[in-house]
């Protein structure tokens, strides 16, 4: 029997015994855009995958305790030294389980990937306007997947219990004990009394291992049936519009390029587990509140909120005689809570200022919508100028800095350099719109140089294919909202501030290069 | 406005261009093959993995250009390991690119909203059902039901009070009382003032009875720095100054802003800076913050010396070490 009639049986018997014929059938043929940005998301949700399967192996020997041992293992620096038994499990877990270190590698390596591929995607899906209606509510769970990703990452890794993952706990507990009025009982009830007490380490573990993880489950489960059941967006181009979606379908070349990919990602996460050294905890040292190693850095993804922290102004106050940290408060807990509120909220803010409230499948080119790439760009360069602070330490000992020089520069970086990057970001787009108007309008450089007989030297232009005409001009230019601040009457409509502000936003978005028409065309053809 | 113009035209989609795999046989064969070797290439990352976990002993150094020493059992599992899956990827990929049918298939789209004859349904459902609820109409039920449901929510709130217990004193105080003798660590030795030279610094801890009961809760609280200079190399109030003997100064190790060790010392500016976030103290004036965002100088010991000339405490600390919160100056 062929392999084609073996497979049609069992299509047969799931049917019969579930009536999925119908459903399965249309499933199998659902058509899947193709583009290489497409594949970040993808990044992300194996590198998850790999993460259940190497943090799985990791359970079976580690040991979230903080019982003391006295360490008898193979690694002889540490032999007879005092630590917990969970850093002495992950020791173990490191030089006497075979393939063990090869896992923890892998996993540590999966969680940087996974972190870096969510990011990647985010601001694929930002860049391109992906989160607009109807999509709003898969890019609030995205932004929930990335800050419970964050958190996942570092109590991750604070498990060991080494020097350096202690430290990010004790800093951890400094933010919760900043916190004004409850702090001190919020830090009592996390550490069981006071740091670092003997229940933190299991405590973490169960959510690092099964509260967090569920809660991702859900979260994937239903940012995927998102994706299946709006269909997927797809960027601009001849033959693809608003209604359709053109593509590949599932069965069988999405399901062999996806399920392909899979295999590509974990093998290149093994390599790196196989060949580069991360987290090397047997040499920080079992973790003493009262040492710390030089130059110690969080994992990349919490680079940024480290470098606010470090370059906050030493305020801390009184009030009534208590105590509140203002250098720990604003960039801890603060600035962090207004970027991800902001960006949670983006997709609203963005639909209020340019009062669309249509459906969008076909996705922006980022020089078409100027505002938006420029907000994108002011915020990495935010994040970018933070994340070098956090990092100071290191940048000065390897370029020979002084590490006040670096701060200096990042304190006042982090004012100056987002607008700046607005500012440059917008009217690069621009330029690029201009420079699509005069593509579309007079064609393509050849390089080839013709004398006329007065003398003159002209380049030749060639123009464009109409399919590649149609791409430079098919996105939309909307006009700025046209909201007046009185009514017909002459009297003054309510919330007149609130509609100053609309309007002065809607009018900088809307702020285009005219893009060719097709009576621009004719002119030009006419000449 | 050019979008009230006529836009270009949409040319459609382009034509299907046929692959060599699709107009010639020999192409596909040979393509066939090639998925076929990179599946072979996988299943020998399989054998060199097996190979790698029974015959190479797991202390064996292997030096690589480069990545230096490297062990030979963990490098052969994880490149075995690697070339297993990235192989069939990379098949199934070239597999998918080559053999499967590329023609572009087109779906349409729906918009999402149901027609207007639903929606209105759908929504006059909902209210018929609120309006037969009794809802709106019986608002002693509404408010009742409110208010029982955000009472029960108390209870889990209210179950997790056991988590820890509430703050107490222990927050604010350390293991230095007066008398308390200065000890090595490790070690757990008394100290002279002699045995520590100008320009040296020593962390030490407060003498236990039995060092067995030294936990790191105590560590984390009592961590003190040693440091001594020539007593002129102070520029101290009085009464700081009088805190100190014989050059030799006693400030908490644990950093007022957010508690790392503050570990790093400067022996030619004097200055102590905390690895975590670069705060620096000058140790000349009492540890007052020059640089960084910690708010607050690092606590000062009282010390001296007992008959028999060992360092001790004079009196405990006057003020919280570590990280501020909200009751600290309560």
């Amino acid at each position: 029997m062929t392999v084609e009639a073996k497979l049609g049986q069992v299509a047969n018997y799931v049917d019969e015994r579930t009536g999925a014929a119908a459903f399965v059938r249309k499933s199998l043929k659902k058509v899947f855009p193709d583009h290489w940005s497409f594949l970040l998301g993808e990044v992300a949700l194996y590198s998850f995958v790999i993460l259940l399967l190497s943090g799985t192996f990791l359970t079976f020997w580690f040991d979230p305790s903080m019982r003391e041992v006295v360490y008898e293992g193979s690694y002889q620096p540490l032999e007879g030294v005092k630590m917990s038994a969970a850093y002495a499990s992950a020791l173990h877990i490191s030089f006497e389980v075979r393939g063990g270190l090869l896992m923890r590698q892998i996993h540590h390596w999966a969680a940087l990937i996974f972190m870096a591929a969510i990011v990647a995607h985010l601001l694929r899906v930002f860049f391109t306007g992906a989160f607009r209606k109807p999509r709003e509510g898969n890019w609030i769970i995205g932004v929930g997947l990335l800050t419970l990703g964050i958190v996942e990452g570092f109590l991750g890794y604070s498990l060991p219990d080494d020097l350096l993952s202690g430290t990010g706990i004790r800093i951890a507990e400094a933010i919760i004990q900043a916190i004004p009025v409850v702090g001190s009982y919020l830090s009592y009830f996390a550490f069981g009394g006071v740091f670092p007490g003997e229940l933190f380490i299991p405590r973490i573990y169960i959510v690092h291992v099964l509260l967090l993880p569920g809660a991702f489950l859900a979260l994937i489960t239903v940012h995927l049936m998102l994706v299946w059941y709006q269909k997927h967006t797809q960027y601009p181009g001849p033959g693809r519009t608003e209604k359709n979606v053109v593509g590949y379908p599932l069965m069988p070349m999405y399901m062999a390029k996806a399920g392909g990919f899979f295999f590509i990602v974990f093998g290149v996460t093994a390599f790196l587990g196989a060949v580069a050294s991360i987290n090397p905890i047997w040499l920080y040292g079992p973790y003493t509140p009262a040492q710390v190693s030089a130059g110690s850095q969080p994992d990349w993804y919490m680079g940024w909120l480290d470098g606010l922290v470090r370059m906050a102004p030493p305020i801390e106050t009184y009030f009534f005689g208590y105590t509140v940290s203002w250098n720990i408060l604003i960039p801890g807990l603060i600035i962090p809570g207004i970027l991800f509120t902001g960006m949670a909220l983006y997709p609203f803010i963005e639909s209020w200022i340019t009062g669309d409230k249509r459906e969008h499948h076909l996705l922006d080119r980022p020089r078409n919508a100027p505002n938006r790439t420029a907000l994108g760009a002011m915020s990495l360069t935010f994040m970018l100028v933070t994340l070098i602070n956090g990092g100071n330490d290191l940048i000065a000992t390897h370029f020979d800095l002084s590490i006040n020089q670096i701060m200096w520069g990042t304190r006042i970086g982090v004012f100056v350099l987002p607008p700046l990057a607005f500012i440059i970001t917008k009217r690069l787009c621009l330029s690029l719109q201009r420079a699509d108007r005069e593509l579309v309008l007079h064609g393509r450089e050849t390089g080839r140089l013709l004398r006329m007989p007065s003398g003159e030297f002209v380049e030749v232009h060639e123009p464009i294919s109409p399919e590649k005409a149609f791409i430079l001009t098919s996105h939309e230019q909307l006009p700025a909202l046209d909201l007046p601040t009185v009514d017909a009457r002459g009297v003054k409509r309510a919330g007149a501030l609130k509609n100053k502000l609309r309007a002065r936003l809607s009018k900088a978005n809307a702020v285009a290069i005219p893009k060719v028409s097709s009576e621009d065309l004719k002119e030009i053809e006419s000449h | 406005m050019s979008s009230q113009l006529e836009p270009i035209k949409d040319p459609g989609l382009p034509a299907h261009v046929h692959r060599k795999t699709d107009t010639d046989p020999k192409a596909a064969d040979r393509a066939e093959r090639q998925v076929a070797a990179m599946f072979g290439i996988s299943a020998l990352g399989t054998v060199l993995l097996i190979v790698s976990y029974v015959f190479i002993p797991d202390d064996v150094f292997v030096f690589i250009p480069i990545m230096g020493n490297q062990n030979a059992h963990q490098l052969g599992l994880g490149l075995g390991m690697a070339i297993s899956l990235f192989f069939i990827g990379l098949g199934a990929i070239h597999w998918a690119k080559t053999l499967m049918p590329d023609q572009e298939v087109v779906m349409q789209r729906h918009e999402f909203r149901s027609s207007e004859q639903d929606r209105k349904d759908f929504v006059d459902t909902v209210k018929q059902g609120t309006a037969d609820s009794g809802l709106g109409r019986r608002s002693l039920i509404k408010k009742s039901l409110g208010a029982a449901l955000g009472l029960s929510a108390l209870s889990p709130i209210l179950l997790l009070r056991d988590l820890g217990p509430l703050p107490g004193p222990e927050q604010k105080m350390t293991n230095w009382r007066s008398g308390t003798y200065l000890v090595t660590d490790p070690g757990d030795r008394r100290i002279k003032a002699s045995d520590l030279e100008v320009g040296s610094v020593a962390q030490v801890l407060p003498e236990f009875a039995d060092p067995k009961d030294r936990h790191l809760d105590d560590i984390a609280k009592d961590a003190l720095l040693l440091i001594r200079l020539r007593p002129a190399e102070f520029n101290l109030e009085p009464d700081r100054l009088a805190m100190t003997h014989e050059g030799i100064i006693a400030f908490s190790k644990i950093c007022s802003h957010m508690g790392c060790a503050v570990a790093l010392y400067e022996q030619t500016t004097k200055h102590l800076l905390c690895p975590c976030h670069q705060s620096t103290f000058d140790v000349t004036r009492a540890a007052k913050v020059i640089f960084g965002p910690a708010a607050r100088p690092l606590p000062q010991l009282d010390i001296t010396v007992d008959g028999e000339g060992y360092l001790i405490a004079r009196k405990p600390f006057s003020e919280p070490v570590g990280p501020s919160f909200w009751g600290r100056e309560k």
